[in-house]
């Protein structure tokens, strides 16, 4: 668990973060979203201690951050930078050993690590492994950035903007990879991004950044149903509201039995996928499949819709 | 095998067996040669004086780069930052003294010999040296030492394990230059007694023997730019190996 509060940084006048307090509980992946200069790299990394506040309290499980060396700190903390930030002299391999070996684990375990992460990100260890970081393309490089990031299994792990750099299809694989790591090691996240998308799709709540400040700080629906202040709603975007809210559900979520004609869909797409479905093929209900393929049921397009409305 | 590789390993073959047996060169050297002079010198062998200013100018090159590399860090460190102005100028001076006023002074206090010559190329060395650390230290890209924090290395840890290695080939390319430098520059010692190859030219000077200053000066040019030539071809590697640049295939 981190407990943020009344943290501030101020640069002589300028007050970059201000009096921001949150709590991130354990296992909740928290999304920081914000325009730039919002502040909300500075926020990320006082959590750290990359930054030193100027005033106000970071505790981590009840401890506060100060009570121990900064770089003891952070090998307990997993850090992806915004933009990567791989040792370019160093191989893959090695990149990804880096947090491991300055907490003296033996070899073995450490090889045997670098290689179950490189497979968790679709990277071939005989392949990949002895590369330098030059030889990779972007959205490689900024996986091997995540795994570097994870490999001493951090409890905590902090992200800035770690899909930035990647295109649409890259960027939503790496995005489910992520949630099926959160899943597997119940690693509690803090990922920052300006990308309200993002936000909805990965987070359990949304902290939002202005000029320093925290406007709302409340799970994906809530943010979406009772923005804070204009600029709240203006950031998620007054006529994508419906939809930002049926991308919360499942198509899991809203299933019924009984039968449906046409091509399937999958009951872990999302409602925002299968109304569009609905729409584009013209009909009134989808048949729905489970991961095996085995049918369970139907979905209407008139209850899509209805979860579509502005909760009361 | 290139073809440049090839001549620079027919040069350096020549090179070795010219000090090695200069005498089976005098045919090269007897049409510079007036009124019967030898065509080759033979005071002192040729082999010796190479080997000995070769000596010098190393012992001078790695206590330049010691104390350069060293003064770099240091100045670079948040505590030095105060020192950077002053490690500067002293590095500038070292500069604008030419040589011969370096040994003029040096000599009524460290006697004749290898001693002064051995402080003037080192004075000499200073500034490419620390002038390329400061660079190498000082222009690392930020998310790579920012990301050396955040993975919790102290600060000795990211000295040592990330900027000295990505900084290496441009300290390396600093001491290439003052080498070279010394390399050419020895050749004054003799003036003050050292030993080096500047004794063959001066002979030369002194009895009017061209031939001796062409063999003189040939060996010094020679050493100076395969000397260049091998370092530059190491800093190639060292920048492909620390995944700078990539390496041409
Ligand atoms: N060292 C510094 N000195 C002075 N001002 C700074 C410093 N670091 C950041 N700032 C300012 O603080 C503000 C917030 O910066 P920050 O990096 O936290 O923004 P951000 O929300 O992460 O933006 P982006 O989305 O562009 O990454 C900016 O206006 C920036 O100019
Ligand atoms: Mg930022």
């Amino acid at each position: 668990m981190i407990e943020i509060e009344a943290l501030t940084k101020d640069y002589l006048d300028l007050t970059v973060v201000d009096h921001v307090s949150m709590t991130v509980e354990d296992g909740e992946l928290a999304v920081i979203v914000g325009t730039s200069g919002s502040g909300k790299t500075t926020l990320l990394r006082m959590i750290n201690r990359l930054i030193e506040p100027t005033s106000g309290t970071v505790k981590i499980d009840g401890q506060d951050t100060r009570s121990e060396p900064a770089f003891e700190l952070r090998r307990r903390i997993g850090y992806a930078i915004q933009g990567h930030g791989l040792f370019p002299h160093r191989t893959v391999g090695q990149n990804i050993a880096t947090v491991p070996e300055l907490l003296g684990w033996d070899k073995q375990k450490t090889a045997q690590r670098v290689d179950e992460l490189l497979n968790l990100f679709q990277l071939d260890p005989a392949e990949f492994r002895d590369r330098l970081p030059s030889e990779l393309s972007g959205g490689q490089q900024q996986r091997v950035g995540v795994a570097r990031a994870l490999a001493a299994e951090p409890k905590l792990l902090l992200m800035d903007e770690p899909y930035g750099a990647l295109d649409p299809i890259i960027r939503s694989k790496a995005q489910s990879d992520l949630l099926a790591i959160q899943k597997r090691f119940g690693t509690t996240i803090v990922l920052v991004t300006h990308d309200m998308e993002e936000a909805i799709h990965l987070g359990t709540r949304i902290a939002v950044m202005d000029k320093g400040k925290l406007l709302q700080y409340a799970p994906p629906h809530e943010i979406i149903a009772n923005p804070a202040t204009p600029f709240v709603a203006e950031l998620i975007g007054t006529g994508e509201r419906p939809f930002r809210l049926l991308s919360l559900w499942k198509v899991r979520d809203l299933v019924e039995p009984g039968p449906a004609q046409g091509e399937p869909i999958s009951a872990d797409a999302s409602l925002r996928d299968a109304y569009a479905e609905c729409l584009w093929s013209g009909r009134e209900m989808l048949p729905v499949i489970d991961e095996s393929g085995a049918l369970i049921g139907r979905i209407r397009r008139d209850d899509i819709a209805h979860k579509a409305e502005r909760p009361q | 095998m290139s073809i440049g590789l090839i001549i620079r390993l027919v040069v350096l073959a020549l090179l070795v067996a010219f000090i090695v047996t200069p005498e089976s060169f005098a045919f090269v050297f007897q049409p510079l040669t007036r009124n019967g002079q030898p065509a080759i010198y033979t005071q002192n062998s040729l082999l010796n004086l190479t080997l000995s200013h070769l000596t010098i100018v190393a012992i001078a090159t790695i206590a330049a780069t010691l104390v350069a590399v060293g003064l770099a860090i240091l100045v670079t460190r948040p505590f030095g930052a105060e020192f950077l102005p002053l490690s500067r100028s002293i590095a500038n001076i070292g500069q604008t003294f030419p040589p011969v006023a370096v040994l003029a002074l040096a000599v009524p206090v460290l006697g004749f010999g290898t001693a002064p010559t051995l402080v003037a190329l080192f004075l000499y060395g200073l500034l490419p040296i620390f002038e390329n650390a400061l660079t190498g230290l000082t222009t690392l890209p930020p998310t790579v030492t920012e990301a050396a924090r955040g993975v919790g290395m102290t600060d000795r840890q990211r000295l040592l394990d990330v900027e000295l290695p990505l900084a290496t080939p441009v300290i390396l390319a600093g001491i290439r230059l003052s080498v070279v430098i010394s390399v050419a520059t020895a050749t004054i010692g003799s003036t003050v007694a050292a030993s080096t190859l500047g004794e063959v030219i001066i002979a030369g000077l002194l009895s009017n023997n061209l031939a001796f200053v062409a063999q003189g000066g040939l060996v010094v040019g020679v050493m100076a730019v395969l000397i260049y030539d091998a370092l530059s071809a190491l800093e190639r590697i060292l920048m492909a190996r620390t995944g700078q640049r990539r390496e041409i295939s």
